[in-house]
């Protein structure tokens, strides 16, 4: 009997973790399938990230204000994916290695900003959890069982799942999120029907990329409350790897954040539990998983025709 | 034609006249277009005639705002306009048909036509309304198209008729319609020309780019000639005849006509039996494929574009693997060979894909003149070229097919379609082959060019080469082969003599009917 409850208890624990951990990775990975569905392949998510996740927190540390940081964290971003976007569509530089460049200065400007302006890892207030709480007695969060997994979580973690379907919304049922996926598939027939495909483009790195600077704050103001060097360590590069594995749609992300976290959870609870299984395979397995994941091949079919593709008017 | 009302079907006022007057457009090193006059009347198809790189499309580019002109002006309705933008071009009522469609593959008919105009729900999409104004649009024109369907399911010549509707739908008053026929088959075209005739009667304006002299004949009311650059003249197309219009083009007395005179036709060459294919998606290209090819003959496949005609060459080159079925090279089985294997037992390949596949573009002519036999004697000593026997052989192959280059060493790139295809012609020729594929062997390559190609193939039938002749323009394929087989789907349609079959034939058997059906 105790046994099944201890059991119960773990599930519930990898579950709660997994909607939590799942957030940086639904910020960055629907941020970057913009990018991506416009034809943009922005590989310096991860720089992006941690750019977002100083300048959030510095704003936070300054002003004790957690929203004020939030708009730090996403301008900061912007900025981040004006430079990409400037470099790799009006330069039309090469996609790939640009990202590479991106996600280098990233790292290290936000490592010298952390050395100079704040020296030591301090910690904020950011984000509080919710707890949905109806009258000063009763909070959702306390609902028995399942009350926990889903009522206990910051803002920033439920704003993530409402992008999802925004995210939908705009892509499959607006005007410009037609622009966005033609100039991504067809960018010449985009342009001979005066769509400027290099405008969409602009617009939809900049908007994944604040959006990945926003994934940055969630870990710096509202997950773990504090900023550190690297504190990123991949997930950008992971969320670049979900965009795949999602098949460049929203729900497809989610679906992929999800497993992933989940697994991530598992792996930190068999860590915990001392289970006989190396820890290094344990953290081994959601990257493992990633890589099989984007081995299938069925899914490159549905991947934007153009992407990574410069456009320029005139050529064939 | 001449009715009273100035509106069109579609509701709007008709371009009474649209003058393109003195337009110069330079690139580096080349006059695109010079000084050149342009007209076209509103219930007018005029037909804009010229070699590859003579022009047309840099003029229409013009009109159509994806150029801007050095000099000249545009004239609508005799009011000078400015044109910035294909978006300018739109709104003053021009339209434009590419060569390559210009269509969202992964989306629908309604969200092709929706994408870059204004909603009228803001920032929603109003895919209904577009979808309703399409049936409108559809009924009154005479186009059938479904709102709904995805572009990727439909067959080109519904993808034509979505690139039409695209353009009314935005208001298009006259069309540019750049060589809209390329992909057709011949009873596609036919209906195609229907509503283009019609779309006049109702007060349009047409201009229709093409080299294809038939076409022109039959549907336009004008030629303009563009030849290098500037406009050789505008005639009436009744008062000429296909010869002045090709001496136009080129400037020379160029022979329409080939003359394929009767040889002794020998043993087998190619026998290909019951070979199956698959592309990399693990869909047959290749069903049940059986033909042989004779010394001395000329086997020409007919087909539209992407009906196995590609993987056929490439499975007898050794690019394409063969699942099943048998490839015999004069009595040898050559099934499943590397390429390399395929030129040593005697086949030359002339890819479709002359810049991709036939020739490496940043090398010299003289090295692409060497691309399989560099490592052979007297090519290559051990592991050093023999530069000069190289510049040699290059040197003859340059003479002898007559290749336009300025120099033996100059990039391929550099040099014309025609003369690129002279020379991947020389080189595969001078290897004495015993099976050649020429695969598309004249397309886009100057009438010149063609005439010279054409018979440099007659004249090896007369010496024995037995010739696999793949290519989509009919009339090259009826002028030059013996017989003619149809591959519709992967599958042969049929195997037939030249003589015996109409263009209208082989366009059912291009459909998919079998021969058996078409002749019963």
């Amino acid at each position: 009997m105790s046994e099944n409850l201890t059991l119960l208890a773990i599930v519930l624990g990898i579950l709660h973790s997994g909607i939590r951990l799942a957030t940086p990775y639904l910020y960055a990975a629907i941020g970057e399938t913009f990018a991506q569905r416009s034809g943009v392949l922005n590989l310096g998510v991860e720089g992006i990230m941690l750019m977002g996740a100083f300048f959030g927190f510095y704003a936070t540390f300054q002003t004790g204000n957690p929203w004020i940081g939030l708009v730090a964290a996403a301008l900061t971003g912007s900025l981040m994916g004006l430079l990409m976007a400037v470099v790799s569509i009006t330069f039309q530089a090469e996609q790939g290695i640009s990202g590479i460049g991106l996600y280098m200065f990233g790292l290290g400007i936000s490592s010298l900003l952390f050395k100079t302006m704040l020296g030591t890892v301090e910690g904020v207030q950011g984000f509080r959890e919710l707890h949905f709480c109806l009258t000063s007695s009763f909070c959702l969060a306390d609902i028995p069982i399942l009350g926990d997994v889903f009522f206990s979580h910051s803002l920033l973690t439920y704003g993530a799942y409402a992008l999802v379907p925004i995210a939908t919304y705009v892509l499959n049922k607006t005007t410009w999120g037609l622009k966005v996926r033609s100039v991504g598939q067809n960018p010449e027939a985009a342009d001979s029907l005066g769509v400027s495909v290099t405008g969409v483009r602009y617009a939809s790195v900049i908007l994944g990329a604040s959006l990945a600077g926003i994934a940055g704050a969630s870990l710096s103001i509202s997950l773990l409350n504090i900023f550190q060097e690297n504190m990123t360590n991949g997930i950008g590069f992971i969320a670049v790897a979900l965009v795949y594995f999602g098949s460049w749609t929203p729900l497809g992300v989610m679906l992929g954040a999800l497993l992933f976290s989940s697994i991530n959870a598992l792996q930190l609870w068999v860590q915990v539990l001392n289970l006989p299984i190396p820890s290094d395979v344990a953290v081994m397995l959601p990257y493992l998983l990633t890589i099989i994941a984007l081995a299938i091949p069925f899914r490159r079919s549905l991947q934007p025709a153009a992407l990574t593709k410069p456009f320029s008017r005139g050529e064939n | 034609m001449d009715n009273n009302s100035n509106l069109l079907p579609s509701g709007l006022p008709r371009i009474e006249s649209l003058e393109m007057r003195g337009i110069v457009k330079k690139f580096p090193g080349v006059l695109a277009n010079d000084h050149v006059d342009f007209d076209v009347k509103a219930g007018e198809i005029h037909a804009l005639l010229g070699e590859n790189g003579a022009g047309k499309s840099t003029l229409m580019k013009i009109l159509y705002g994806m150029y801007q002109p050095e000099e000249g002006e545009i004239l609508l309705n005799g009011r000078p306009i400015t044109i910035h933008s294909p978006t300018d071009s739109i709104n003053h009522g021009i339209g434009m048909i590419h060569q390559h469609f210009m269509l969202v593959d992964n989306v629908t008919v309604a969200e092709n036509v929706a994408l870059g105009l204004k909603s009228t729900r803001g920032l929603r999409l109003d895919l209904d309304v577009v979808s309703a104004r399409i049936r409108e649009l559809a009924e009154k024109y005479g186009l059938q198209v479904d709102p709904q369907a995805v572009i990727s399911k439909l067959a080109v010549g519904e993808r034509q008729r979505v690139e039409i509707v695209k353009a009314l739908y935005r208001g298009a008053a006259l069309l540019v319609l750049d060589e809209p026929t390329a992909v057709l088959t011949p009873q596609e075209v036919d209906d195609l020309f229907v509503i283009f005739r019609q779309m006049a009667a109702d007060g349009h304006g047409l201009i229709f780019i093409s080299h294809k002299l038939n076409e022109i004949f039959a549907l336009t009311d004008r030629v303009s000639v563009l030849r290098d650059g500037k406009m050789i003249g505008t005639v009436n197309t009744a008062d000429v005849t296909k010869a002045d219009l090709a001496n136009m083009m080129v400037g020379r007395e160029v022979l329409l006509t080939r003359h394929r005179p009767p040889v002794t036709v020998g043993d087998a060459r190619l026998m290909v039996t019951n070979v199956n294919a698959f592309n990399d998606d693990g869909k047959p290209v290749l069903k049940n494929v059986s033909f042989e090819v004779k010394s001395g003959e000329i086997l020409g496949v007919a087909g539209v574009s992407g009906n196995g005609q590609r993987p056929l060459a490439e499975a007898i080159a050794g690019l394409q693997a063969v699942a099943d079925g048998q490839i015999l090279l004069e009595g040898q089985d050559v099934t499943n060979f590397t390429p390399a294997q395929m030129f040593t037992v005697g086949l030359s390949y002339i890819p479709e894909e002359r810049m991709h596949d036939g020739c490496i573009k940043d090398f010299s002519v003289e090295e692409n003149a060497i691309l399989q036999d560099y490592v052979k004697r007297p090519y290559s000593n051990w592991i050093f070229l023999a530069f000069k026997q190289i510049a040699d052989h290059a040197q003859h192959l340059i003479k002898s097919f007559n290749v336009k280059t300025p120099s033996r060493d100059t990039l391929i790139k550099n040099l014309s379609g025609g003369n690129i295809q002279k020379l991947i012609l020389a080189r595969e020729l001078a290897r004495e082959p015993r099976v050649l594929i020429a695969a598309q062997p004249t397309r886009g390559v100057d009438i010149g060019a063609t005439e010279y190609i054409h018979n440099q193939l007659l004249r090896q039938r007369a010496e024995g080469l037995a010739t696999l002749l793949i290519s989509e323009d009919l009339d090259e394929v009826k002028a030059l082969s013996d017989r003619i087989m149809v591959l519709f789907g992967g599958e042969v349609m049929g195997i037939v003599k030249s003589e015996d079959v109409t263009v209208a034939q082989l366009g059912l058997m291009m459909a998919g009917e079998r021969a058996e059906q078409v002749f019963a």
